[in-house]
Parts: structure tokens; sequence; C-alpha cells
């Protein structure tokens, strides 16, 4: 239990930092007095409430909702290198996004909800095909299976999305800017359109934590242990779409999180999900405001794509994973 | 409590599992045998419901267990697999609080005292409360199976199905986890249903037995009628020889090679027996199949070395047998195979001969002497004194179990019609002795040659024994009396 305590303890002050941080630090500094006393600084008030704050919480947002949906298909596969770039899910929700903005749907009821809505259909169909033919290639579905069909998946995706952007012509440059995963200039609507379904995604995996746990040891073992296996997994599989759909939906295609932040709470904390799915929502927040940080500040006044700093992160870990699950360092 | 009604099922349109039935009562242990493919894996599965069966039903305590939820079932039902890799490591802790899963609900279902106890419990029987902590891929394989089956303890469930549940384990482990489960059967009445790969442990645990092949049962009871030499063969396509068990009624197996003993052809001969005062010799190329009443090495086993020491009269020592090991092995024989007796006989006085048969020979050594007689139809309180009338009977041929107690009955007729014959007389009641008061026999064949069924007093091989052993204990005897004359 005091373990526990410590990590989340950790865990909590680096997303405050970050936050702090993430709505200081800029072309404009700000003091972080202005948080609690907007009348010393009008200016720097309006700039940290209505420009800052928005991106550092959608950008907590996105990086919570790929970091849980990660673990949890980590842990559904049984596969350290699942999440959802790596399998594909997040292509086939930037499919269903840029079909929206193409085409410009907008589905009555749902109103600003289309969008999600759309991505995370698009996410569900690409996890199911994903899984789908990885089981028919080879029914013990190894690691290496199931990465390679998910980047078989992602590249005819991709090139879906890459014919659409060029039918699109003038838009073309948004678009772009887009695909490669950013949180800037979205303001309060985009934190709107996101947060119920991110809270629920995370809601329903955080139910599904023990029968992860019992699935670690395998489908017959967790039916043996009473988990209703088709339920479970179908929750599990709907959940990590809809958080996946919806943070793709607002932020473009942001790769790695899910893996490296599921990865290092695990070797920190072990691969217990009662605390690997809070502490991989809490870790990923973090992680994501920070490169959200980085991206904006590195070349500044130019930004750089969040994406791009993910995969920089993402790229060597997911190496180094496999490498440790090849030579059996478990 | 588990009832099998007619279960066929398997992969695909295959039933590999065809028409099982069986049932197995509350606190009672079932095992089942049955060669690499017979289907033992499938049944399982078929039981604990990962399989979907083709016809049949499973009950336990009359419920048939599609009607169950599947928290309910594994309330009902834990399941030990067969060990696999895992990809993620999980402590040991972690690993049996699973264990509880079937027995907590709702959304924030926190760890009641019974969740805890029961994890405790669980550890301690299997004896890896020091591993709490530890990751499971740091341990071996066998900690690993007990932790495994620590976590289907845990579970709390009435009916156990285990799947080789002492694989990895070596035979101190395999011995505490089974007595460990069959403990746990007894006390809360479980119902436990395993597969074996050792015949002997499964003969040992189990109540029932249930031998299966090629997807069917092919007998199946109580472990007398399910472990014989006839069906083990057949099923498993193997030479066993059935044996008991030393301590307990249930039968054993032991495995025969398939590669023939290699043998120098061995012969035993009179003139290779060393006779000096000290001991009476005798040193064998090959092991002898051996039947005695020896100090040491007594009972029936495979030896090499024989030896009848000559002790003083008033050789008085409270551990014989360790004094005795330690004389075998200051003379530089091993004490495992040597078979040894003693005598207060002068040594040098020992009678061998060898008598010639059509099957081949037999060699007898006696060492007499009659301080001791004794009138067995009149025994009497008397003080033992150290035996007197040792008896060798060394056959060059292959005897069955038969054969040896046969030769050691027409051995003992023989040795008391020659007593008769020399009027030895019980000093204490006047009458006829009929031999000594710890008087010793061995019985030993080369196992090679003619094959001898019986050594009754009427066969080929009583009728050497008989004649043999009389003229040699009377030789003896006689030169017993000259000695003590002199």
């Amino acid at each position: 239990m005091n373990k526990n305590l410590i990590a989340y303890t950790i865990s909590l002050i680096l997303l405050a930092g970050a936050v702090v941080l993430g709505v200081t630090v800029g072309t404009v500094t700000i003091s972080p007095r202005v948080l609690w006393n907007p009348s010393s600084d009008e200016t720097a008030a309006n700039i940290l409430w209505n420009i800052r704050m928005p991106r550092v919480v959608l950008a907590g947002l996105v990086g919570a909702a790929l970091a849980i949906a990660g673990a949890a298909f980590q842990g559904l596969l049984k596969n350290p290198l699942a999440d959802p770039y790596t399998l594909g899910v997040s292509s086939g929700a930037s499919v269903g996004a840029v079909t929206t903005l193409f085409f410009g749907i907008t589905i009555p009821f749902l109103g600003i909800f289309t969008l999600p809505v759309i991505s995370m259909a698009g996410a569900l169909a690409t996890m199911l095909a994903v899984m789908a033919f990885a089981k028919l290639v080879d029914r013990s579905m190894k690691m290496e299976t199931v990465i390679l069909t998910g980047i078989i998946f992602s590249s005819f995706l991709g090139s879906v999305i890459s014919l659409m952007i060029a039918l699109t012509g003038e838009e073309l440059r948004q678009i772009i800017g887009w695909l490669l995963g950013s949180v800037s200039m979205r303001g309060w609507p985009y934190v709107q359109m996101a947060l119920p379904f991110l809270l629920i995604g995370s809601f329903l995996l955080w139910l599904n934590r023990r029968e992860l746990n019992a699935m670690l040891f395998g489908e017959e073992r967790a039916q043996h242990l009473g988990v209703n296996i088709k339920r479970s997994k179908m929750m599990i599989l709907v959940s990590g779409s809809v958080l996946t759909g919806a943070a793709v939906a607002v932020s473009g295609t942001i790769g790695f999180v899910g893996l490296v932040v599921p990865h290092m709470v695990r070797l920190l904390w072990g691969s217990d999900h009662r605390h690997v799915l809070p502490l991989s929502f809490i870790n990923g927040a973090a992680l994501l405001i920070v490169c959200d940080l980085v991206s904006r500040t590195i070349i500044s006044p130019t930004e750089l794509p969040i994406g791009v700093i993910t995969a920089f992160i993402g790229a060597p870990v997911f190496a180094f994973i496999f490498f440790r699950q090849r030579k059996g360092v478990a | 409590m588990l009832k099998i009604g007619g279960l066929s099922g398997g992969y695909g349109d295959r039933n590999i599992v065809q028409n099982v039935s069986f049932a197995v009562a509350k606190g009672t242990m079932l095992g089942i045998l049955g060669p690499n493919g017979s289907g033992k894996s499938t049944l399982m599965k078929l039981i604990s419901g990962v399989l979907p069966a083709s016809s049949g039903t499973v009950e336990i305590g009359g419920k048939e267990i599609g009607a169950f939820q599947a928290k309910e079932l594994a309330r009902e039902m834990a399941v030990l697999p067969q060990l696999h890799a895992h990809a993620f490591a999980h402590t040991v802790r972690e690993t049996i609080e699973l264990g509880r899963y079937p027995h907590q609900s709702g959304w924030f279902s926190s760890w009641s005292k019974e969740d805890e106890s029961e994890v405790q419990e669980a550890m301690r029987l299997m004896n890896i409360s020091q591993y709490e902590k530890t990751q499971i891929d740091q341990l071996s394989g066998g900690e690993q199976q007990r932790v495994f089956v620590a976590q289907a303890l845990a579970q709390n469930a009435r009916v156990l199905l285990l799947d080789e549940p002492t694989n990895h384990l070596d035979i101190n482990h395999q011995k505490e986890l089974l007595d460990t489960i069959k403990k746990q059967a007894i006390e809360k009445n479980l119902t436990v249903v395993s597969i074996f790969h050792d015949i002997n442990i499964a003969s040992m645990y189990c109540d029932q037995l249930l031998l299966l092949d090629q997807g069917q049962i092919v007998r199946m009871g109580e472990p007398h009628e399910v472990v014989r030499a006839q069906d083990i063969e057949t099923v498993y396509h193997t030479r066993v020889s059935n044996h008991p068990h030393p301590e307990l009624p249930k039968p054993q197996i032991t495995l025969l090679p398939g590669v023939e003993r290699k043998a120098a052809a061995a012969k035993i001969a009179a003139e290779d027996f060393l006779v000096s005062p000290e001991m009476v010799l005798y040193q064998s190329e090959m092991p002898l199949k051996t039947v005695s009443s020896a100090v040491i090495n007594a009972g029936s086993g495979w030896f090499r070395t024989f030896i009848n020491r000559h002790v003083d009269m008033n050789y008085n020592i409270d551990d014989s047998v360790q004094e005795m090991t330690g004389f075998i092995e200051n003379k530089g024989f091993k004490p495992t195979e040597t078979v040894g007796m003693m005598t207060a006989v002068r040594t040098e006085h020992a009678v061998v001969k060898e008598y010639e048969g059509d099957f081949g020979s037999v060699v007898i050594a006696v060492t007499a002497g009659v301080g001791n007689a004794v009138d067995v139809s009149k025994a009497v309180e008397r003080e033992v004194g150290v035996g007197t009338i040792n008896t060798w009977i060394m056959v060059n041929g292959h005897l069955s179990d038969e054969a040896f107690i046969q030769a050691m009955i027409t051995a003992t007729e023989a040795k008391t019609k020659a007593l008769h014959q020399e009027g030895v007389k019980d000093p204490l009641t006047g009458t006829i002795a009929t031999g000594t008061s710890t008087d010793s026999c061995l019985v030993s064949a080369t196992q090679q040659g003619g094959y001898l069924p019986y050594a009754g007093p009427i066969t080929e091989l009583g009728k050497l024994i008989g004649t043999g052993v009389f003229e040699c204990t009377v030789e003896a005897l006689e030169s017993y009396r000259q000695a003590k004359a002199q």
C-alpha cells in the first residue's frame, strides 16, 4: 500500500508541475501568481486562461486517453508493443476524422460530437479488423504478427487519407498539420468535445482492471477464474476505441504515448492493472503536456507538431521493449 | 458431486474425447491416466467448460455447468492448467489474489478479511509465503507451479481440476503438494480430478483411476483394478511389471527397458567360493537376484558380494547392522551390493558343493553348528544365541518369484531332515531338533539361461536343492562335531 501511495503522489506532483510549466512558459513568460490572482496582470491572465489553459488541458486529456488505452490494449493482447498507434487504430480514427472534415458531415443530434463519434467508429472498425486478420494469420496472435498487421492497416489507411488530402486542394496544409498531431489553437470547444468520451472510456476500462489482470494469464485461465471473457473483451475494445477516436478527433495522430507511459509505469510500479490504468492516465497527461511545451518552445517562434516529439521519444522506447522481449529479459 | 455423462468433444469436427461418463464423489480424488494424445487435456477442457462439448453433460452438484454464471462457476470449480509463459510479470501475491476474483463483486469491491485470510492460507499451504513480493518469472518452474496451485486453492471452490499438478516438481515437492491436496480434499470435502503422467503417483494418491486411450475410457476403478500390467502395456505400448507398494495397498509399476540387459554369461561355480577362518566369501561378476534373511540387505534385491562372516561366540553388539556394515566397508566391498550373514561356527568348516542339472547347476554352501538346536514344534522360552545353520542356494538359472519362495521351503525341509538324520536334539526338550534359533537362508540366481518356474521338491531344481542341502548340512554337522570333539 505504501508503495502505491508513493506512486500516486509522485505522479500527481509531476502532473501539477507539468500544468504549471505548460501555462507559464512560452513566448510570453507568465508568472504563476496570475493563476490565483488574475487581476495582477489582465493581459497575462487572458493568455493563460483563453489560450494556454485549454491547450494544456487538451494535451493532458489526449495524453491520458492514449496512455490508458495503450495500457488496456497491451493487457488484453498480452503484447507489450500494442498501443493505439502501433495497432493502426489511430489511423482508423484518422480516416473517420478526415472523412468527416472532407465531406463536411454533420449528423443531426450529435452536432459537434459528429467528429469524435465517426472517429471512434473508424477506430473500432480498424481494431476489429486488425484482430480478425492477425488471428487468421496466426492463431496464437504472436506479438510480431499483431504489430505487423497494425502496420499493414496503418499503411493502407494512410494512403486513403493521402488520397483524400490530394483531392482537397486548398485545405491541404491544414489537414497535414492536423495529421501530424497538434493541440494548438483548439480552445475550450475541443475540450468539451472530447471530455465526455474520455471520461466514459477511462471509467469503463477501470471497471475491467481485475479482468485485465486475469487475462494476462491467457483467456482460458481468465475464464477458469470466472471472467466473462466475451463481455470484458468487448468492453475493453470499445472503450479503447472510444478513447482513441476521441483523442484523434481533437488532436490528430499522436504516436507512442500509449506505449511509453504504461511501459514506464510497469517498470517502476509493477503490472497490476488496478494501478497501471490510473497511473498511466495521470502520467500520460503529464507527458503529453510536457511534449506539447517542448514542441512549441524548442524552435520558437515556429511550432513543431507534437507527434514529432512523441515519436522522437517513443520509437527508441519501442525498440528497447522489443529488444528486451526478444532477449527474454522481461 | 461431479457427474459426467456421455461427454464427447474436441476441436473442429473431430471428436477427440468420445462418450466419456463417470462420477466423482465428494472428498475423493480421481486420477486420469493415459498416453500422450489420449485426450486427457481435452477432457479437462470439456469438463471446465472452456471447450464446448459436442454432446453430453457435465454437472456439479446436480446443476449443468452451462447454467452457471462465469463467476458462479469459478466459485464452484477451480482449474490448474499447465504452465505457460507470460509477457508481463506479476508478483506472487498479485497472482494468488486473482484467485479471489470470483468472490468479488460490484464496481469498487474492496478486499475483505476473508479474501486476505484465504490468500494467506493458500500461500502457507504451498509453502511460498516467503516469495510474496517476488516477481513470478524470477521463480523456478517448481515454485511457479506451486504459485498457481495456491491461486486455485484461493478460489476456495468445491471442485478442483488439476492438469499435471506435479509438473516441474522434484520428488519431495511432488509428495508435499499431493499430500496437501489430499488433506484439503478430506478436510474440506473437495472433489478432485487430476491428470497424472506418473502412474505410480496416481496410484498412491487417488481413490479412483481412469485410464484413457484414444479419447475413450479403457478402464476405470480403484487403483488395483486399473494399474495392471496388461492394461498399461496395451495402452502405453511399453513393457511394465507390477509390484506392491512397500507401505500402502496401492499397486505400482516398474518400466522394463526395451534394451535387454547385456549380460556377460555369469556362472556360479563352487571353486570360486573363498572359504577362510574369517568368512565364506563369494563374489559374482554380475549382480544376482537374491532373496535372503541375512543381517545386511535382507529381503529381495540384486547383489554381487555374499559374505558369511565368522564372529566370536560372545559377539554382542547393540547395532549389529552398523558394525557389520563397517566390516564390509573395511574389506573394500560396497554395502549396497553385499548380502552379509554372521555365524559363530568356524567358517573354515563350510561345505560348498555344486550339483549339475539339465538346466544348469546349483551351488549349495552351508555352515552348521547346533549349539542352539531347537525343536520348533515345542518351542519354549530360551536364551537366544548366535545363528548357527546358514544355507546358501545359488542357482545358475532363471527363477520365477514362486521358485524363489519354493526353493527356501525345500531347503528348510532338507535341513530339518538332515538334523533328524544326525539325531540332533533340542537340549531343553530332549526331542529331535528342527533347526537352530537363528538360522538364515539365502537363494540367489543369475536369472540367465533356463527358465525355472517352480522349485518344489519334485521339480528338477527342487530335487537338486533337496539333495544338496541335505548332503551339505549333514557333512557340515559332522565336521562341526569333529571339531568340537578335538
